[in-house]
């Protein structure tokens, strides 16, 4: 990032910040779900990110492994963090919700089980890089890459073990205003 | 050239291996205690839970295997041969694949025993697809071997190395895993479910077909000093 378009990106961070509880609050009550639906607000955008986040991490790691740029090793490192933070913010809120709505804390469920795979892979990666000693960026490079590599096949194979998650069709079927909460 | 290289390194394994047989008597060994340790978590009154003897199966090859793949790099390391195996003008991916070959052919020569102990052990009629079975197993192993060929490797000279394989080798192959289980458990009902083990045969085939390539790719920058 260009250090002119720095203070922009933090600005609009701020705002963004600012104003999202605002819309979140403005948005309104799912029938059946109530308050607790309110979560999707913060974990469905950190799903996202976390899986940006690894695939990020994976492509700079390929970079680093072939080009040798210490520049892409720092990218990959960072999102792999990144990864890490948002599949936490993840693998929290989705139990928070899952006990309200699903009655259980925890279900064996594809998309539970593939983010938390892909969360672990990302733990192992920054395990490399902190207990790995000399010569661990590298490895824990091959760590991103394959653990990258890896999602289609976690997705496919914990899709067909089992699936019980709410579709990617309730977030269309959400009333208008919830879908994306903005000013009334 | 390739195949060459390839050829004399498995060939090399397996002849240190058939003189101590060192990796294959460990090996086999942990696998039958890792069996008997699941047994008595998972039978209840004589009897075995529903689809345990495949899960038992996997668990016991993915502990056993880790045991060989940490062997196969280690030795190299221990006799400091594998400066002279990486100095060798050879194609670095051609030593990979011969390493794979090596260790492939180990933890499948552990298999012949387990899985009919398993098989006999559990009661489990995995046994009746026999062709569909060695598939899961020879294509599943291979998924499992080949990124723990390259993370062994990779981790020689790694601080903390007999911990980090298995940290970093069971989370990428929760796939094969999970496609050797049910495949598995699928050829053991009553009347075998082939289209489902059909599918996971196909799964394991793409696994890998996508990681042996990716290994084959990341050996070259990896082993470099």
């Amino acid at each position: 990032m260009s250090p002119r378009t720095f203070p922009l990106v933090v600005v609009a961070a701020i705002a963004g910040f600012m104003a999202a509880p605002f819309l979140i609050a403005a948005a309104p009550y799912e029938s059946t779900m109530g308050l607790v639906q309110k979560i999707f607000y913060f974990h469905a955008p950190s799903g996202m990110m976390m899986f940006l986040a690894a695939f990020l991490s994976g492509g700079a790691s390929a970079v680093y492994l072939f080009k040798g740029r210490p520049a892409a090793d720092r990218l990959g490192l960072a999102a792999a963090e990144l990864t890490v933070l948002f599949g936490l913010i993840v693998l929290v809120t989705g139990p928070l919700w899952a006990r309200k709505a699903w009655g259980v804390w925890w279900q064996w469920d594809f998309r539970l089980t593939s983010s938390l795979l892909v969360w672990m892979v990302f733990v192992a990666y920054l395990l490399v890089r902190k207990y790995g000693g000399p010569g661990s960026d590298k490895l824990a490079a091959v760590v991103a890459l394959f653990g990258a590599a890896n999602v289609p096949f976690v997705y496919v194979s914990v899709n067909v073990w089992r699936t019980l998650h709410p579709k990617t069709t309730v977030v269309p079927s959400l009333g208008p205003g919830m879908r994306e909460p903005g000013p009334p | 050239m390739f195949a060459r290289t390839a050829w004399l390194i498995f060939r090399k394994d397996l002849t240190v291996e058939v003189r101590s047989r060192e990796t294959i008597a460990t090996t086999l060994f942990f696998a039958v205690s890792a069996v008997l340790v699941f047994a008595f978590a998972l039978v209840k009154e004589g009897r075995v839970v529903a689809d345990a003897a495949a899960g038992i199966l996997w668990i016991a090859i993915a502990f056993s295997g880790t045991l060989a793949l940490g062997r196969t790099f280690e030795r190299e390391r221990y006799t400091d041969t594998l400066r002279a195996l990486m100095l060798a003008p050879s194609d670095r991916p051609a030593i990979y694949a011969g390493k794979l070959a090596a260790v492939l052919a180990m933890i499948l020569a552990a298999e012949v025993v387990l899985v009919p102990l398993v098989a006999f052990l559990f009661d489990a009629a995995f046994l009746k697809r026999p062709a569909m079975l060695a598939g899961l197993l020879v294509l599943g192993t291979l998924g499992f071997a080949s990124v723990g060929t390259l993370f062994a490797a990779m981790l020689v000279r790694a601080r903390s190395r007999d911990v980090l394989l298995p940290v970093l080798l069971y989370p990428i192959t929760i796939p094969v895993m999970i496609a050797g289980v049910r495949g598995t458990a699928a050829l053991a009902q009553p009347v075998p479910d082939q289209p489902m083990a059909l599918f996971w045969l196909m799964l394991l085939a793409a696994f890998d077909a996508v990681f042996v390539t990716l290994s084959l790719w990341t050996f070259e920058p990896l082993m470099v000093d």
